[in-house]
């Protein structure tokens, strides 16, 4: 009876610790702010869940960590400062439908842009170095290092600003707290998008072939599925989600500059570490906790904001070493 | 049978040939020059002979190349061949990818900066600043060590990455104690002040001056440290280091603690950088998160790495020479280049020669598609 009362608690705990996080830092901040700071961090969770989300399933499937999702971020944001230079008359304009026309346009663009050249990636780079682990860091480091620089060649060294649409400034009131309009947009995106993952994950034909590939590739191979092939659809899917990471992210920055995906992969490889590798649930949990996480920390005790995240990951790892959610085999 | 430590190379010759002996009887075993080199020469004859002729012309190197630009070039790649080294202990032998050796450089760097800077000038504060570098390295090296390399090494390179990019913001904001992005300035002990004179008149033509006492100080370190660490490659510690490269799980399976080995090299290693950066400090009499923290130093540690070649600390003298003089040109060969295109919009972008990092890249790429030897390990395999 005690046994399997263990045995549910250590099955169900990892779930627990963002809402007791949520929960612990209630009294101490106070009900009015505590509110604005959730919406943040929930805001921000749902943009690093974008970018991590196709980095952990790229792993899953084939063992590959890219080094270089971050150079996707940079591509995504700069491709929204491209795409909305000239709808600036659409972001100007104070009507909501033409704002969120504009802004969608920019996303699809953004995903694109990204998924366009993660398919170039993954057939002249990541192609070469499969089960080379070694090789793979190496390779995706330099690949990250030339593409940025080849950002910059494009776009110039100089930070472009991204002012956010007329409609989405400003914040609106909930009671005394108040909530950036923009987040709210994102947190929407973000939900969508990640709910639209899920369904594909786990209604669809290819993605159960997926998610099966995560638990056991040589079984799916067995099983007559070409696993590369799907590979590159999944390597394709991640860098779009990280180019939208990056055009939501950008703009809720309201600049960009070329350091902006790897400002983000850091965070993303924490997430990764926390949710444990190859996990799409944990990778959305671990995204969560670590938005909800800078956010408190930041308010409470602004000189350990920097620190929080390696913190909250030490903290993580000596309670469970191989992350909240660990994948078998991985 | 208990089998100790000091049976597993003929073990693992046994069993995985793979594994890198030192094959090369060029230099007799056993003898002087063979203790020196811990057994393990460049390789045969034609290989050792340019060794030898690297080696003296960095003995001799202030009266080969006079004038202060050669001089710290020279220092510098000497600070690198140390750097280099100690990477490739994890990259190379261990199979280990870590991003936060320019951290441990870093802390080796601050923690004779910092005590200089503060006031408390001569060798007393280079030593005990150079010790607490070397301290704390290992501490946080140990720390991430046990955190990370319990489960996979994967784990161990992103943790790595965070930690690095954590201590960089950490020296950039930590304003006290750093001095922010601004770094610190602060004056090296008198004999090594650029105006001291050893002696009154030049010998062999040069002023034997503080510089040159700076870089023979560098010198002669760096080359102990090399030594040592050529030590401990060929040392049976090395050897399961190289079996763990090969093959985790069987090492695993013969009762050594994977996760303790790699640990301990990931310290040493740290340690090791932590040595050179406090070298840095004292080269350059002035330390800040460009000098050794920057993200590029990292590329361009991996760089000299792979272009020597990894897996063989000869590689890293190679390595750290080839790279530094490249720098040292390429900023100018692009600058030529970009003046010639300047009519041309991107194409001329391209050279310019802020852009030197993304032609660095494209080649570290190329050298791991096409060369993954690297320069030595090609000039030492070669029939």
């Amino acid at each position: 009876m005690s046994k399997d009362w263990q045995e549910r608690l250590q099955h169900w705990a990892p779930y627990a610790v963002t809402p007791v996080l949520m929960l612990a830092v209630l009294p101490a901040i106070g009900l009015s702010a505590w509110v604005t700071l959730t919406v943040a961090g929930l805001t921000m969770g749902i943009m690093l869940f974008l970018v991590a989300s196709g980095l952990t399933l790229i792993f899953g499937l084939m063992e590959v960590l890219n080094f270089a999702h971050a150079a996707f971020v940079t591509v995504g944001a700069y491709v929204t400062v491209s795409v909305l230079r000239p709808l600036g008359g659409w972001t100007a304009d104070p009507s909501l439908t033409l704002n969120l026309v504009a802004l969608l346009v920019a996303l699809i663009a953004a995903a694109a842009a990204s998924g366009a050249l993660g398919y170039v990636f993954e057939r002249v780079i990541i192609r070469q170095v499969y089960g080379a682990p070694l090789r793979q860091i190496l390779i995706t480091i330099g690949a990250l290092t030339v593409i940025e620089q080849l950002v910059i060649v494009v776009w110039g060294p100089e930070a472009i600003p991204l002012p956010k649409p007329a409609s989405l400034r400003g914040s609106i009131f909930l009671g005394a707290s108040s909530i950036e309009t923009y987040r709210l947009f994102a947190l929407f995106v973000g939900l969508a998008v990640a709910a639209a993952m899920h369904l594909v994950l786990t209604r669809t034909r290819i993605g159960l072939v997926v998610r099966a590939g995560v638990e056991d590739r040589e079984m799916v191979q067995a099983l007559g599925y070409r696993i590369r092939r799907v590979f590159v659809g999944v390597f394709i899917a991640g860098t779009a989600l990280a180019g939208m990471g990056g055009m939501m992210w950008g703009q809720y920055q309201t600049v960009v500059t070329s350091q902006i995906g790897d400002g983000m992969i850091i965070l993303v490889f924490i997430i990764l570490i926390i949710g444990g590798l190859g996990s799409v649930g944990g990778c959305f949990i671990g995204a969560i906790l670590v938005g909800l996480a800078s956010n408190y920390v930041g308010f409470l005790a602004p000189k350990l904001a920097l620190g929080s995240n390696i913190l909250l990951m030490a903290l993580i790892l000596l309670w469970r070493p191989r992350g909240l959610f660990p994948v078998a085999g991985h | 049978m208990a089998l100790g430590p000091g049976d597993v190379s003929q073990r693992l010759d046994d069993a995985a040939p793979s594994v890198s002996t030192p094959s090369y009887r060029s230099v007799r075993r056993g003898s002087w020059l063979g203790w020196l080199v811990s057994d393990d020469p460049p390789g045969r004859w034609p290989l050792n002979m340019i060794m030898l002729v690297v080696l003296a012309a960095f003995v001799f190197a202030p009266f080969l190349f006079p004038g202060t630009k050669a001089l710290g070039v020279a220092s510098r790649i000497c600070i690198f061949v140390i750097l280099v080294a100690s990477y490739d202990l994890m990259l190379g032998y261990t199979g280990i990818v870590s991003f936060a050796h320019t951290m441990f450089f870093g802390i080796g760097a601050y923690g004779v900066a910092i005590l200089l800077s503060k006031g408390w000038v001569g060798w007393g504060a280079v030593i005990v600043g150079a010790a607490a570098g070397v301290a704390v390295s290992l501490i946080v090296a140990a720390a991430i060590g046990l955190l990370s390399l319990r489960v996979r090494a994967i784990f161990f390179s992103m943790i790595t990455l965070a930690v690095a990019s954590f201590a960089l913001i950490l020296a950039e904001q930590w304003r006290d104690l750093t001095g922010g992005e601004d770094g610190l300035t602060f004056s090296v002990p008198a004999i090594l002040k650029p105006g001291f004179r050893l002696f009154a008149d030049p010998v062999l033509g040069v002023t034997v001056n503080g510089r040159v006492i700076t870089y023979y100080l560098i010198f002669i370190v760096s080359l102990l440290l090399f030594l040592i660490m050529l030590r401990v490659v060929n040392s049976p510690f090395g050897r399961v280091l190289q079996a763990i490269r090969e093959n985790e799980f069987r090492v695993e399976a013969m009762g050594y603690q994977v996760v303790a080995y790699r640990t301990i090299v990931s310290a040493l290693s740290a340690a090791m950088a932590a040595l050179a950066g406090a070298l840095m400090a004292l080269l350059l009499g002035y330390n800040g998160p460009d000098a050794t923290l920057s993200f590029s130093l990292m590329i361009d540690i991996l760089l000299m790495v792979v272009i020597g070649g990894m897996g063989t600390m000869y590689g890293a003298v190679i390595g750290a020479i080839l790279v530094v003089l490249a720098e040292y040109y390429l900023q100018n060969i692009l600058g030529a280049i970009h003046g010639v295109l300047a009519g041309t919009p991107v194409v001329s972008a391209l050279f310019d020669p802020n852009r030197w990092l993304l032609w660095l890249g494209l080649l570290f790429v190329l050298i791991v598609t096409f060369f993954p030897q690297g320069v030595f390990g090609w000039l030492r395999h070669r029939r």
